[in-house]
């Protein structure tokens, strides 16, 4: 009898779980509707995308050796620059300054523009657009008839140096970027000025923080020193994971930059590039 | 989500219950040792609870006190100066603002780093409230920071101390609520990814939590925080060192100072106080690494409140300062002199830095101390 009833009570606990998983995914599903109803008129930026071949990477989070696999894409070589989000505004009126509501852009949005149709003074066109939105850089991104980056492609474009593909054994891979994220205003400089990397991207580190379409899926808690993550994104799967490499403080600063953010914000070190699925 | 685990954990807890239900015999007997057990712990906690005498106050019934009177925003003061004391004061809502900066400044002579601090000083702002007050504290991340900030303050019960509702992106404001319930000095530092370099890179300050009626009046009082530095040139080699990480891991540390640079308390920056005096020192170790062996030369502690409690022992000449963690220390200047203020693991002092001084001024005083030949 005490078997039948410890059985019931364990179903009843994994029909939970299934109920709550669904209605996540119900949910997420309404979500996107809702943001299908503001149309973008597109934009066609002449941006280069660089393939990226499909492999396996071990990712940041997450304490077992399971390994990532990231199917082949296209990433924009470049951050977005202020010279093509403005023609995206442009086209776009209703992600200029002055209409833009307050839950899909915080009152920083395109905060130093002198007004809703001219960049920043002395803004070098070619630099990184910031003080951008999750929603504001989905929207350029569907205009471009693009997407952004999930987390795990962008961290996978991550491993990489200018020389090789995985570059994060390399002991000067951390301690080079972590002096290189120290360095103030990097964002005022345009794209393109820097080395490739080995896949021919550029600047994926040396001018601003990016969004990625997932950017709050896998978080550190905001106390490091637990070495556990919150799964706030990924609301069915197992949680209490930690890294797989404690001495790769840079991803710890993308990782915790990461989840000090909300959809709305705008900030003035946080930029974003593109990717797209690649056609068969 | 939200309905989800509470049903969980309910499914645990029955079959828990029901397992030691089928076990109900073994249980009683279990309960019954237990319930003695107890009894007897009790009998001789009551018999050790003498009213002891070298205490600052105890934090019981902390939870009910109630705050009262207009809030109070905290004077933000620069170390090694603190706010002044609460005096006898009740309890009320204090409003605390910190802003994390990241900027450049001089480690030592010549030598620059990118420190990132909390009120743009290594150690950040003193923070004096006392027990029972309500601290709403902002966190403002300067907007043109590259990193996220937040702050944990050891004064804090509750998770993360603070840390977990203050993660804070560049530009942003964090805001959280506590209550003072533990009266003592306390660290406070930044806890955000990776933690080891937020708080080498200096950020790190003392929250004071005075009991009720205030501490002791003393004639001076400063702050001193004792902190380590990871360049990855030499000590003292000039221009704009870089932190080194492995020097981190391993523990080597280019400098150890007090007060955030080599020099900071020497010069014309000397603590000062006049003979018949008594000094109070708020003294903390941000670390990150290394426990500090915290003397002043040519002065015995009349008292140390050791590692920041309640209790204070008497006539100490070294005080052991943990890396998160301070102590207070007070004495009386008999003799006026320069008395030099270092970490007593000495080759800190000598070659890296942690080394301040206290100047008294004053009468001689040839019964305490005279030199004869």
């Amino acid at each position: 009898m005490s078997k039948i009833i410890k059985i019931v009570l364990f179903l009843g606990g994994f029909f939970f779980l299934m109920i709550s998983c669904e209605n996540k995914a119900n949910e997420t599903r309404s979500e996107t509707l809702t943001t299908k109803n503001f149309k973008e008129e597109s934009i066609n930026p002449e941006v280069k995308m660089v393939l990226i071949k499909a492999g396996k990477y071990q990712p940041f989070y997450g304490t077992d050796s399971s390994l990532v696999e990231v199917t082949d894409f296209l990433l924009d070589e470049k951050p977005v620059t202020n010279k093509e989000y403005l023609e995206f505004v442009m086209k776009n009126p209703k992600w200029k300054r002055s209409n833009v509501k307050a839950v899909f852009a915080d009152d920083t949005y395109l905060k130093d523009w002198q007004n809703d149709e001219t960049l920043p003074k002395n803004a070098n066109p070619e630099a990184p657009i910031t003080f951008v939105s999750w929603f504001s850089a989905k929207a350029y991104a569907k205009s471009a008839g693009k997407r952004l980056p999930t987390l795990d492609e962008w961290e996978y474009v991550a491993m990489s140096d200018e020389t090789s593909q995985n570059a994060r054994n390399k002991p000067t891979y951390s301690s080079h970027l972590i002096n290189l994220y120290n360095q103030k205003e990097r964002e005022k400089n345009p794209v393109k000025v820097s080395k490739p990397n080995y896949w021919g991207v550029y600047n994926m580190f040396d001018l601003v923080w990016e969004w990625t379409d997932d950017f709050n899926s896998i978080m550190t808690t905001s106390d490091s020193r637990t070495t556990e993550f919150d799964d706030k994104g990924l609301f069915c799967a197992a949680a209490g994971t930690s890294t797989t490499d404690v001495l790769n403080y840079a991803s710890f600063m993308r990782y915790a930059f990461r989840s000090s953010l909300k959809a709305n914000y705008t900030v003035g070190n946080l930029g974003f590039r593109c990717a797209k699925d690649l056609q068969k | 989500m939200i309905n989800f685990i509470p049903k969980n954990f309910q499914i645990k807890s029955n079959s828990d219950n029901f397992v030691l239900l089928k076990n109900s015999k073994k249980y009683s007997l279990m309960k019954k040792i237990l319930t003695s057990l107890a009894v007897v712990l009790l009998a001789l906690q009551s018999c050790k609870q003498n009213p002891s005498e070298n205490s600052a106050g105890k934090s019981e019934n902390a939870m009910e006190i109630k705050v009262s009177g207009e809030t109070e925003d905290q004077k933000i003061t620069n170390p090694p100066t603190v706010p002044a004391p609460i005096g006898d004061r009740a309890a009320k809502k204090v409003v605390v603002h910190l802003e994390a900066t990241e900027e450049e400044g001089e480690l030592a002579d010549g030598v620059t780093y990118k420190f990132w601090t909390f009120n743009s000083s290594v150690p950040g702002s003193f923070i004096r409230i006392r027990v029972g007050d309500e601290v709403e504290l902002h966190l403002k991340n300067k907007s043109n920071s590259v990193m996220p900030h937040n702050i944990d303050l050891h004064a804090v019960n509750g998770p993360g101390g603070g840390a977990e509702a203050t993660n804070v992106a560049p530009g942003k404001e964090a805001i959280f609520n506590f209550k003072a319930l533990n009266p003592g000095l306390f660290v406070y530092h930044c806890a955000a990814a990776p933690v080891p370099m937020h708080i080498a890179n200096g950020m790190y300050g003392l929250i004071l939590v005075e009991p009720a009626g205030g501490l002791a009046k003393v004639d001076k009082e400063y702050y001193i925080m004792q902190g380590e530095f990871y360049t990855k040139g030499k000590t003292d080699e000039k221009g704009l060192q870089e932190f080194d990480q492995d020097k981190g891991v391993d523990e080597r540390p280019t400098y150890v100072v007090f007060n955030g640079k080599k020099n900071a308390l020497m010069g014309a920056n000397m603590l000062t106080a006049k003979v018949g005096e008594t000094v109070r020192l708020f003294v903390g170790n941000g670390g990150p690494n290394l426990v500090s062996s915290f003397h002043v030369i040519g002065e015995i502690f009349d008292k140390v409140y050791t590692e920041g409690g309640s209790k204070y022992n008497e006539n100490v000449q070294t005080t052991v300062i943990p890396a998160g963690g301070a102590a207070i220390v007070e004495f009386k200047v008999e003799e006026p002199g320069e008395y030099v203020l270092v970490d007593h693991s000495i080759f800190r002092a000598f070659n890296k830095g942690a080394i301040g001084k206290l100047k008294v001024t004053g009468e001689k005083n040839p019964k305490v101390y005279h030199k004869v030949q």
